[in-house]
């Protein structure tokens, strides 16, 4: 078995999962700017899956694919530090509002530009939850796709990759190119490494260096770049991006507004437990 | 043309519960748009299948029988589908938000180019007015889920793609046979004109799948029963409760120790921890040691006969009254007002 190029794909999130009691507004909505934009954590599983196939196999690089604004350049550098060889950036004002199928189609792209054995992605992002990124860009590609998988390795030029299924577990044997979506129970991401911060703590990405504190960076020390992609860099039809290439719209946002418990007190009358039903099914909290 | 498709999953062999409830919400759906419900199942040896679907109100059966499709393959699977929809160009596809499902939807919508909404929680039909272009789209599929971690609630169309495409987890739709009788027409899926060589390329190697058990913990809706209820018959009409809603049924310590419930239903300290969407507290005190186990739940319906009962504390809901009186209540006006 020769080198590999492994792409793994990693998203920015908001962290959902602490959304502790100021992460709400007065008025009901999400205050986005108090939660901390993290490595979407299943995507540490993935590119803990990539290093350990490096580790096996000598000449095979990791390069960590991700698509977003441009403070997104972080979740490259956290991928460098815990031992990614390199990393790219997509990030372009058309990407905007993509939905998951738009994102695929831009992700696709880079991946073919790339030109990679293996794309490893985790199974969902905590954003949206969703898990249509990594099979959808399988499609465009034309690939097979190994979905929830636990642990892999190679028996000669197939992957074997454990898969755990909501009801058990499933051994598979599959070709390259391959994508692979990785489950939060494989093996967690290894550290960052203090060598590779203080190599990698300066890598910036173009626009970056545009800004004043990094031409001071610059100037004291050599830079090492982190590649920024567009649209034409991917040879993207705008059309396809954004909210014009996004089959599913937003119609709608409610708030589920978080409010301090004061209990209604109900009888067993029938109105009363007919207006509860109304006002549950209306909420969608049944239904 | 143009109906309402549901993708059929099978469990050991069977229709898995998750299709069946999407069978039963398809058919509602398509009672709103006057169009027909059809199924689509793969599987290997399921002849006679569609005699399980026929009551849930499903027009038609589209089936393939083949070795192939033994075990859930991913491009096998989408391919036939794929090539389905292409030729009977559904107008709405749901499927269930299972390892399946979620694995499968993906798929299809990236090759069919047409939006999917993962996990929804309910869907309706509803129209859409675009002011910038002064148009109303008619009779869309509302794909309603819930997003950033629950924080907010999402409704999210498709105008311009078909089919529009959506999965639900298990037990958040109820299931409901609309008729014993109810025959509909069954057609074999040309698949081999669908499927390439290389899409059997993924081999399976071992599956080791254990038996569904009762699981309280994923159930978005836990009706809990504690030992105010009485009996073990009285228990019943927490199951009846739990089926319309589609919930679980769990229980308190004090019922599982007076033999009212098995030990895997029970909640709190040294039961499970669960944090459903809501948690209807039947007859149950609120000790500690039970709420530790409950009190992240959305909403909290406690149902007691003790204005005093610690549970009060902590619930959304209070309902004074006998749970005998108060359970069939609740289950008459759901199936009076639920759509
Ligand atoms: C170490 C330890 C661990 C424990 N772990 C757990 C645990 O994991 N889970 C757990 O549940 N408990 C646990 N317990 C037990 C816990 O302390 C309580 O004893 C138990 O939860 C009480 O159950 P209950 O509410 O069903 O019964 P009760 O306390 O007897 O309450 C019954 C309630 O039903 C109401 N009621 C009666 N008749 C009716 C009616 N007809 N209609 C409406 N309401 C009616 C009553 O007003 C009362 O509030 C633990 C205890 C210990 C010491
Ligand atoms: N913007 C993005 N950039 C890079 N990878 C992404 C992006 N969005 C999704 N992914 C990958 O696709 C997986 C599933 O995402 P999702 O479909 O949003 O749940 C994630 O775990 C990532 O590996």
């Amino acid at each position: 078995m020769n080198g590999l190029k492994i792409v793994v794909l990693a998203k920015q999130v908001p962290d959902t999962r602490n959304v502790g009691p100021d992460a709400m507004k007065a008025d009901g909505t999400v205050n986005r700017s108090v939660l901390p934009a993290i490595f979407n954590p299943e995507d540490l599983n993935a590119l803990e899956q990539a290093l350990r196939l490096r580790e096996q196999y000598p000449g095979t690089t990791v390069t960590v694919l991700t698509m977003g604004p441009g403070r997104a350049a972080e979740i490259i550098r956290e991928g460098l530090y815990r031992g990614a060889d390199d990393g790219v950036l997509l990030t372009d004002r058309a990407f905007a509002g993509s939905d998951t199928l738009a994102t695929s189609y831009a992700l696709a792209l880079a991946v073919r530009r790339l030109e990679p054995d293996l794309v490893i992605g985790g199974r969902q992002a905590i954003d949206g939850d969703t898990a249509q990124v990594g099979p959808q860009i399988a499609e465009k590609l034309g690939w097979p796709q190994v979905t929830y998988a636990e642990e892999m390795h190679f028996e000669e030029e197939r992957l074997i990759i454990r898969r755990r299924l909501e009801l058990g577990v499933e051994t598979v044997s599959a070709p390259l190119p391959l994508v692979v979506t990785v489950n939060g129970t494989a093996p967690a991401c290894r550290y960052r490494n203090a060598r590779l911060v203080m190599r990698y703590k300066y890598a910036c990405t173009d626009t970056e260096l545009q800004t004043e504190s990094a031409d001071y960076i610059a100037a004291s020390r050599p830079v090492i770049k982190i590649t920024e992609w567009g649209v034409e860099a991917i040879g993207a039809d705008p059309e396809q991006l954004g909210l014009s290439g996004s089959p599913t719209k937003v119609k709608e946002i409610d708030n589920v507004v978080l409010q301090a418990k004061e209990a209604r007190h109900l009888t067993s009358a029938d109105r009363d437990i007919e207006s509860l039903v109304r006002e549950l099914l209306d909420s969608h909290t049944i239904g | 043309m143009n109906n309402l498709f549901v993708f059929c999953e099978l469990d050991e062999g069977k229709p898995a519960d998750v299709s069946l409830e999407l069978l039963t919400k398809g058919r509602s759906l398509a009672n709103t748009l006057g169009c027909k419900l059809e199924a689509v199942v793969l599987g290997n040896g399921i002849e006679g299948i569609e005699k399980e679907l026929y009551p849930y109100g499903t027009d038609v059966v589209h089936l393939a029988d083949d070795p192939i499709f033994e075990h859930y393959r991913t491009l096998p699977f989408t391919s036939v589908i794929t090539g389905l929809f292409r030729q009977e160009m559904p107008q709405i596809a749901l499927m269930g938000a299972t390892s399946t499902g979620r694995d499968l939807g993906p798929r299809v919508s990236s090759a069919l180019h047409s939006g999917l909404t993962a996990d929804c929680t309910a869907l309706e039909i509803g129209d859409h007015y675009v002011k910038k272009s002064d148009t109303t789209y008619k009779n869309l599929l509302y794909q309603i889920r819930p997003a950033f971690g629950g924080n907010i609630i999402a409704t999210i169309i498709n105008p311009d793609h078909r089919p529009q495409m959506a999965t639900v987890r298990e037990g958040v739709m109820k299931r409901e046979i609309v008729n014993e009788n109810y025959r509909g027409e069954l057609k074999n899926i040309n698949f081999t004109a669908f499927i390439r060589p290389e899409d059997l390329v993924v081999e399976i190697l071992d599956r080791h799948m254990e038996a569904r058990k009762v699981d309280i913990k994923s159930a978005q809706i836990v009706v809990s029963g504690g030992y105010g209820m009485g009996s073990k018959e009285n228990f019943n009409l927490l199951y009846e409760l739990a089926s319309v809603l589609g919930g679980e049924v769990a229980a308190s310590r004090a019922a599982v120790d007076a033999g009212f419930a098995g030990h895997e239903r029970q909640v709190g300290q040294t039961g499970v921890t669960v944090r459903p969407k809501l948690y209807i507290a039947c007859g149950i005190s609120g000790q500690i040691q039970h709420t530790a186990g409950m009190d992240q739940s959305g909403k909290i319906i406690a149902i007691n006969n003790d204005p005093m009962a610690p549970i009060n504390s902590i619930a959304d809901y209070v309902i004074k009254g006998d749970v005998a009186e108060i359970i069939p209540k609740l289950i008459k006006y759901y199936k009076t007002n639920a759509r």
